[in-house]
């Protein structure tokens, strides 16, 4: 992947690339902190469709998302000969009962039969959690199990 | 009445003035210095009102306000970034310089002003509003598109000449020969480099320097040495405004971004007050006779503007569209362009008509730069579509 990083003098850094689409995507980097995600409009790819302000929480969690979709796509390829057998993204919002909680509170093996393979935290990747790992909100746990497993675990998730 | 009353109730009246043209400028999405300029008209001299207890005390505002401008100015843009700036655009800032000044200088030669005219017109039609571009293409969301990097790189290229224009405009307005205007000009563009060398090597040291934690002993430093840096450069002959701006360029990083935040409330006042000043100098009966050549001057450098961004977005490979904005987007004059005639003014070797000409310019340039770039997009994008729609044909071809 080329991204290209161009600096705006006085503003800050911009950094973005290409899609197959032909559409450009990118962040730019206020020198004061600030993140702006920009988006190209569909037929000129100098011109800004939108800028979207996204603070430190909500650029991490894009960033989970994103991530997370891939390593769903990566999972799902892999138990695709399991039938049966499907893969879930759960994130963890700041009213959720597991909110600075380690996650073997919640216990979702033995109640659902639902694993929890990974945890994408601020862009990274924290591969086979054990229960000790406190969860926060932001954090998006990828779950794989069957249909209802994986119902019972967003409930468990939800609701405590 | 007593005088220290007049003064309070003069500059009162018109501060709360200056705030209410702010918030009708902000109101339409205008920039205010033309505002604040035909406030300074109404007032002034052959204006309708007259304003003398304040004099004292508006003129060394107006002072300091010109320096606080161009110590924001040089805190702009950080040591590296004007160097990187230099290296990569620099062909774009000499056709800027070349195309933009040689309008202003050749009018000022035609109404007989002189060198010294040319030299100050020339100045004044070739440095955008810095100011007024970053908030436009912030306004209107530009900030991610491809031709913004070329827009700003032009205006970097200008923060480094004015860097130079400056001392040798100081050198001619004070009248000296031209052996010591050379040498005025070596001594100045030395001082640029020994600046930028320190900024980059030791900007810390610097920053050091007047850096605090506490906001109000971090304002009073950096108050103290432009004020201090800005007297010792007017006592050498270099311009206050040279010395201010060159501590900006030396103060870098972290410091540089604290300082703008903790400044700009403080620019703001007192560059008001410059503007208003400069108003109040000068004669709106003047304006009118110049009128035709501002408007005049406005079209061309409108024109030569929108030449060197479409020219320099071209050579770094960006489509049609991008071209015209980024032209339109160097298009206003504002605080530099009124910070030039200023100095000139003070100087007094310049025609009264010279001030009336540059705010009449200014007026119109600050003006229309935005709308230009507001209604470039829209423009291009009928440009674009054919003049007649395809006719439709029916389905079955008849």
């Amino acid at each position: 992947m080329n991204v290209d990083e161009t600096d705006l003098p006085g503003l800050g850094r911009r950094k973005d690339f290409m899609t197959a689409s032909g559409r450009r995507i990118g962040v730019v980097e206020y020198r004061e902190g600030q993140t702006e995600l920009i988006v190209s409009t569909w037929d000129d790819p100098d011109t800004c469709q939108a800028s979207i302000p996204l603070t430190a929480d909500e650029a991490a969690a894009l960033g989970n998302l994103l991530g997370g979709q891939r390593l769903a796509m990566q999972l799902s390829e892999a138990h695709r000969e399991i039938p049966g057998i499907v893969t879930r993204q759960f994130s963890i919002g700041p009213g959720s009962p597991f909110h600075n909680q380690p996650m073997g509170k919640a216990r979702i093996r033995t109640r659902s039969g639902a694993s929890i393979v990974a945890i994408m935290r601020e862009g990274e990747v924290l591969p086979s959690p054990g229960p000790d790992v406190v969860l926060h909100a932001g954090d998006l746990l990828v779950a794989v199990g069957t249909q209802e497993g994986l119902d019972t675990a967003a409930g468990i998730l939800r609701n405590g | 009445m007593d005088p220290l009353a007049l003064t309070l109730i003069e500059l009162g009246a018109v501060v709360f003035c200056l705030g209410l043209l702010g918030r009708l400028a902000g109101r339409i999405g205008m920039s205010p210095i033309p505002l604040y300029l035909l406030g300074g008209l109404f007032f002034g001299a052959g204006g309708i009102v007259k304003l003398e207890g304040m004099q004292e005390f508006a003129h060394l505002s107006s002072e300091i306000g010109v320096i606080l401008l161009l110590l924001m100015l040089g805190l702009e843009y950080t040591a590296a970034e004007l160097v990187t700036g230099l290296r990569r655009s620099w062909q774009a800032g000499v056709l800027d310089l070349v195309l933009n000044f040689l309008p202003g200088a050749l009018l000022a030669v035609l109404l007989g002003w002189g060198v010294v005219g040319a030299m100050v017109m020339g100045g004044v039609t070739y440095i955008s509003s810095s100011g007024i571009a970053a908030k436009v293409i912030t306004d209107l969301g530009r900030i991610g598109n491809r031709e913004t990097p070329v827009v700003l790189s032009i205006l970097v290229f200008e923060d480094l000449a004015m860097a130079v224009y400056l001392p040798v405009l100081t050198a001619t307005l004070a009248g000296v020969s031209f052996v010591v205007g050379l040498q005025t000009v070596g001594i100045s563009l030395a001082v640029v480099t020994v600046v930028l060398l320190v900024a980059l090597r030791h900007g810390h040291h610097v920053s050091k320097a007047v850096h605090s934690e506490n906001s109000e002993v971090f304002l009073l430093n950096l108050l103290g040495a432009a004020l201090l840096v800005a007297g010792l450069a007017s006592a050498l002959q270099v311009s206050a405004a040279v010395g201010a701006f060159m501590l900006g360029i030396a103060i870098s990083g972290a410091t540089a971004h604290s300082a703008t935040r903790i400044l700009e409330p403080l620019r703001d006042l007192f560059a008001a007050i410059f503007f208003v000043v400069f108003g109040l100098n000068t004669d709106p009966s003047t304006i009118p006779p110049v009128l035709g050549w501002a408007l005049l001057l406005a079209f061309v450098t409108a024109l030569t503007k929108m030449i060197t961004g479409i020219w320099a977005a071209k050579r770094a490979g960006i489509g049609r569209a991008g071209r015209f904005r980024a032209g339109a987007a160097l298009i206003a004059r504002g605080e530099f362009s009124i910070v030039i005639a200023g100095l000139a003014v003070a100087s007094g070797v310049v025609p009264q008509e010279l001030a009336a000409l540059a705010t009449a310019y200014v007026l119109i340039m600050a003006v229309t730069g935005p709308l230009a770039a507001r209604f470039v997009e829209p423009v291009v994008a009928m440009m674009r579509r054919p003049a007649k729609p395809p006719a439709v044909r029916t389905a079955d071809g008849v």
